[in-house]
């Protein structure tokens, strides 16, 4: 499987992650599906509701709006990230376990090295195996 | 009959269709850890099995959506 963005959407993603430090931030992305390959054409930055450096949740109100957006665009749910300000581009024991969608890409942006951000992709079956995505900027 | 708009969708379903009965029908993966609304309306955990559905209603599924670095 490999994922799509554009520069300008990751940008994006990651202005508002370095905009939510210390503590991580999340967002949705939308898109479409083609085969083996996803593409990002829209993002939504969504607030953590848990406003801490070490976990995150997604507002359920905006996530309820950011579907229906999604679906009025003619996209569907393709993914979602979040940031991890002071570790790796991996999930984690935690990230595994609250991987509830196995039809989505999980997407983490490591700040941990704060002027080398690495974002990575990942699929998380139901049995919580991990797969990871090739992310291609276009 | 009734029509109800499930994740954008409009389909026929039996009259008197629990929450529960649509969940399974439906066959969402990990029941558990999704979020239910109705007309835009969150609907709590615990109103699900007496929760009946009605004709027109739009229903969404959402995931629980978080993690941690742990």
């Amino acid at each position: 499987m490999k994922i799509n963005i554009s520069k300008r959407d990751y940008n994006t993603m990651l202005m508002h992650c370095r905009s939510g430090l210390p503590n991580e931030s999340c967002g949705l992305l939308a898109g479409s599906v083609s085969g083996e390959m996803k593409t990002v054409q829209k993002i939504y930055l969504l607030t953590n509701t848990d406003h801490s450096p070490e976990h995150f949740s997604m507002d359920p109100k905006e996530q309820l709006a950011a579907v229906k957006d999604a679906r009025a665009n003619g996209f569907v749910l393709i993914g979602n990230f979040h940031s991890h300000p002071a570790s790796p581009s991996r999930p984690s024991e935690e990230d595994k376990r609250l991987a509830y969608d196995p039809s989505i890409d999980y997407l983490i942006l490591s700040l941990q090295e704060r002027d080398n951000p690495v974002l990575r992709a990942f699929g998380i079956d139901t049995d919580k195996n991990v797969t990871v995505h090739e992310v291609h900027f276009i | 009959m009734m029509i109800l708009t499930v994740a954008g969708k409009k389909k026929n379903y039996p009259e008197r269709l629990t929450l529960p009965a649509l969940i399974e029908q439906e066959a969402v993966e990990n029941p558990d850890y999704v979020t239910v609304t109705i007309n835009d309306a969150f609907v709590e955990r615990g109103d699900f099995a007496q929760t009946i559905l009605k004709d027109g209603d739009t229903v969404e599924f959402l995931y629980f959506m978080g993690g941690g670095t742990v």
